[in-house]
């Protein structure tokens, strides 16, 4: 059974391992979809906790995958998960790597780094949407997640000061 | 800055690769990691030239994978090869592993109470602006014209409105979106 659950997380990240454009944030919304909705290893209060501790902690913020893990499967999950969703893409742009320096300034290149922009705005975009869908906190959450991206678009203020303030507002607002 | 000939001049060993990208897992809270990498290893360190360092950066984002991971493994290639991209991604994730599996083993203990669960919603909220406003900057920098503004528009309609699955947008959206790029810049070409 547990055997069972270790292969499912491994076939689960490995693919998302190489949809991982951008940062890691355009595969929350696949993860919450396949953790939650498909799997049902967590709900989604307890997906959120560890989107949470993944974003306040430093590192990758990708090692939310490796916190699913954890949560799921113990250390052998966490393990795992991180070999999954880090190994494979990993290695290819290990490959690309050098390749590139082979081929600088070919239209091949740019043609690349110029389609995959627009595709990963769209999906970074989408989960930050599909997460403020899937939170408890209402209006209040869309305003908070409003206001800190737009100090963060427009000032270099710390962010651990907008997640400072984020609990502040929910503390004094909901309490 | 002209520092291109700092280049091969200081060749880190593999320990010291390891140690800095420790450094900078740990220390790289809540994002805005590839500028600060930047500052690292162009500023401080003078491992790479600022033109190296962009260059990397914009393959690591342009292929999948995690944007800093990418570029640790760029990065730690020109500094020692096969071996220095090795520890460059391990320095890289593993502290900052234990250290999220640390703070969650803490958290879950925390959670029971309800203040806990308030506050961390706050956090959460928060955090979701940080991903916000890079989707945004992202999207400002995509947005050269026409046809990459349609590819994000689908893009974005297709996972949050139709909650289509990712592997299967992506694959249908970056290699029309490759191609369009591909015709865009050849026709540019022809006409120089």
């Amino acid at each position: 059974m547990k055997d069972n659950l270790l292969i499912q997380i491994l076939l689960l990240f490995a693919p998302l391992s190489f949809l991982t454009i951008g940062g890691g944030q355009s595969i929350v919304a696949d993860v919450q979809r396949q953790t939650v909705n498909v799997h049902h290893w967590m709900t989604d209060s307890q997906f959120l906790n560890l989107f949470a501790v993944a974003r306040l902690t430093p590192g990758p913020n990708s090692l939310l995958v490796t916190l699913v893990g954890w949560q799921v499967a113990g250390w052998g999950g966490a393990i795992l998960a991180s070999l999954a969703i880090f190994g494979p893409s990993s290695l290819l742009v290990y490959a690309l790597a050098k390749l590139w320096e082979r081929h600088n300034g070919a239209l091949w290149q740019k043609a690349v780094e110029m389609g995959l922009a627009p595709v990963a705005a769209g999906m970074i975009l989408a989960s930050v949407f599909v997460l403020l869908r899937s939170m408890q906190g209402g209006l209040l959450a869309w305003a908070v997640a409003l206001i800190s991206g737009t100090v963060l678009l427009f000032t270099r203020i710390s962010p651990f000061i907008l997640l400072g303030g984020g609990a502040l507002v929910f503390l004094c607002l909901r309490h | 800055m002209d520092s291109t000939e700092l280049t091969g001049t200081t060749q880190p060993g593999l320990f010291k690769i390891f140690i800095v990208f420790t450094k900078i897992g740990l220390t790289s809270f809540g994002g805005g990691l590839s500028g600060w990498m930047m500052l690292e290893f162009v500023r401080n360190r003078r491992w790479l030239s600022e033109t190296e360092f962009l260059s990397g950066l914009a393959l690591a984002q342009a292929f999948p994978g995690v944007n800093v991971v990418n570029l640790a493994i760029w990065i730690g290639y020109r500094m020692g090869k096969g071996p220095g991209a090795l520890v460059a991604v391990l320095g890289m994730v593993v502290p900052a592993m234990f250290v999220a599996i640390g703070v969650f083993s803490i958290y879950s203990k925390l959670a029971r109470f309800h203040v806990t669960n308030i506050l961390l919603a706050g956090i959460v909220a928060a955090a979701i602006g940080l991903s916000l406003q890079m989707g945004v900057r992202a999207a400002r920098r995509a947005a050269s014209s026409v046809v990459p503004i349609a590819i994000m528009v689908i893009t974005f309609v297709a996972i949050f409105a139709f909650r289509l699955p990712l592997v299967l947008v992506v694959c249908v959206m970056a290699p029309v979106s490759i191609t369009a790029a591909y015709l865009r810049l050849r026709n540019k070409t022809v006409a120089k």
